[in-house]
């Protein structure tokens, strides 16, 4: 499978080659949200430690704005942008909502629908 | 000579291990997913497994895109779950099998799968999960583990044929190891589901029953997947498949179902369980 011949999926960025490249930085602060310290050195001084892992400018506003859509944009990965999203207390069901412009009621109704 | 009892595939959603460190098993939203979990725990306490070889992917706790091995095998006297970021309690630590890790190295690649090798190797939430929802309780793990890490977070990802050949190579180097020992094979993560993205929150019913079904009995109808239509029919996490494959690629062609459950939604997963005892 080349990426090439790999259909293009409605809603879906495939984190690739590409992705990895351009979102380095940003998954690397993310990265660091693993130790508490860190997430509190975050919270503490937003501006400097983004500087510290030198985001570029868009990653930054993506952040400054928390929006996930625009951080997957910029090259974040669900996996490490969610501990990002940790530190905000935002659970899966609020990240959906967030990136589907759903209520988070209504996103959990559409995972409810999903077994019937 | 050591045999392999069987596998146990099994959803990881870290929701979970909140519930477990919670104590809601009992509550509405959790019942009828732990409910599924009690047959196994009856074949557990039956078959009575000295070792679990456990193939999970790991979601940025030990790995990070600076080394990304795409098959990685732990060779620890014990392995430490951790902090992941997001408030999940963490599980402690499991003990390793490093004399059989070793084997099991030597054999995997002379036959040709050249896996990194990890002698200090924190294992995430879809290693100690999956633990926890085997062997519920406070006592010490009645198991050694040998986790085998997948990479499904950057892509490209192994392919379904290639996990699947990976679990056949360590079903063979698992039997011809010279020790008498009962080997349960664990596979993490799916079913169905999607964190990211304008997709977020997509779930494939259908799609994961077949799968639960093929794996059962014809599990190579599965391999031909390429990763991106399991993108497309699973969601971009339910890609999680491919530990299902290799944990099932371990076992013989003949199997025995000893459970099998499916419960919509866990979090935002279609949380699925497959318990598989191998033929004598």
């Amino acid at each position: 499978m080349t990426r090439q011949s790999a259909p293009l999926i409605p809603g879906t960025t495939i984190f690739d080659g590409e992705a990895a490249l351009k979102g380095y930085a940003l998954n690397r602060m993310c990265f660091s949200f693993n130790s508490a310290e860190n997430r509190a050195e975050f919270v503490r001084n937003e501006d400097a430690y983004c500087a510290r892992f030198g985001l570029d400018a868009r990653q930054r506003e993506a952040v400054r704005r928390r929006n996930v859509l625009a951080m997957i944009d910029a090259g974040g990965n669900i996996y490490y942008l969610a501990k990002l999203a940790g530190i905000f207390d935002l659970s899966v069901q609020d990240i959906g909502a967030q990136q589907t412009g759903m209520t988070v009621e209504a996103f959990k109704a559409k995972l409810l629908a999903a077994g019937k | 000579m050591a045999r392999i009892v069987g596998a146990v595939a099994t959803s990881h959603v870290p929701l979970i291990g909140k519930a477990i460190a919670c104590g809601l098993q009992a509550e509405p939203y959790w019942k009828p997913f732990f409910d599924g979990y009690r047959a196994v725990h009856e074949w557990l306490a039956v078959v009575r497994p000295d070792v679990a070889v456990i193939f999970y992917n790991d979601h940025g706790l030990n790995f990070f895109l600076d080394k990304m091995p795409t098959f990685a095998v732990g060779a620890a006297e014990q392995y430490r779950n951790a902090d992941e970021g997001w408030g999940l309690p963490a599980f402690g630590s499991f003990p390793g099998a490093p004399r059989l890790s070793w084997h099991l190295i030597e054999s995997l690649v002379a036959a040709e799968f050249d896996v990194t090798t990890c002698q200090e190797m924190l294992v995430d939430h879809a290693f100690a999960i999956p633990m926890a929802l085997l062997w519920p309780g406070s006592g010490p793990w009645p198991v050694k583990t040998v986790p085998i890490a997948i990479n499904t977070v950057q892509h490209p990802l192994p392919t379904a044929a290639r996990c699947f050949k990976l679990g056949q190579a360590v079903g063979r180097a698992l039997e011809a190891y010279d020790e008498d020992l009962k080997i349960l094979i664990v596979g993490t993560g799916g079913l169905s589901h999607q964190l990211e993205g304008t997709r977020a929150g997509f779930i494939n019913k259908d799609f994961d029953l077949m799968c639960m079904d093929k794996l059962t009995h014809d599990p190579r109808a599965l391999t031909g997947y390429s990763n991106a239509q399991l993108v497309e029919l699973a969601g971009s996490q339910g890609v999680e498949l491919l530990m299902w494959l290799a944990a099932r690629g371990a076992l013989h062609a003949s199997v025995s179902t000893i459970q099998r459950h499916y419960h919509i939604p866990i979090s935002n997963t279609a949380a699925g369980l497959l318990a598989l005892e191998n033929s004598a």
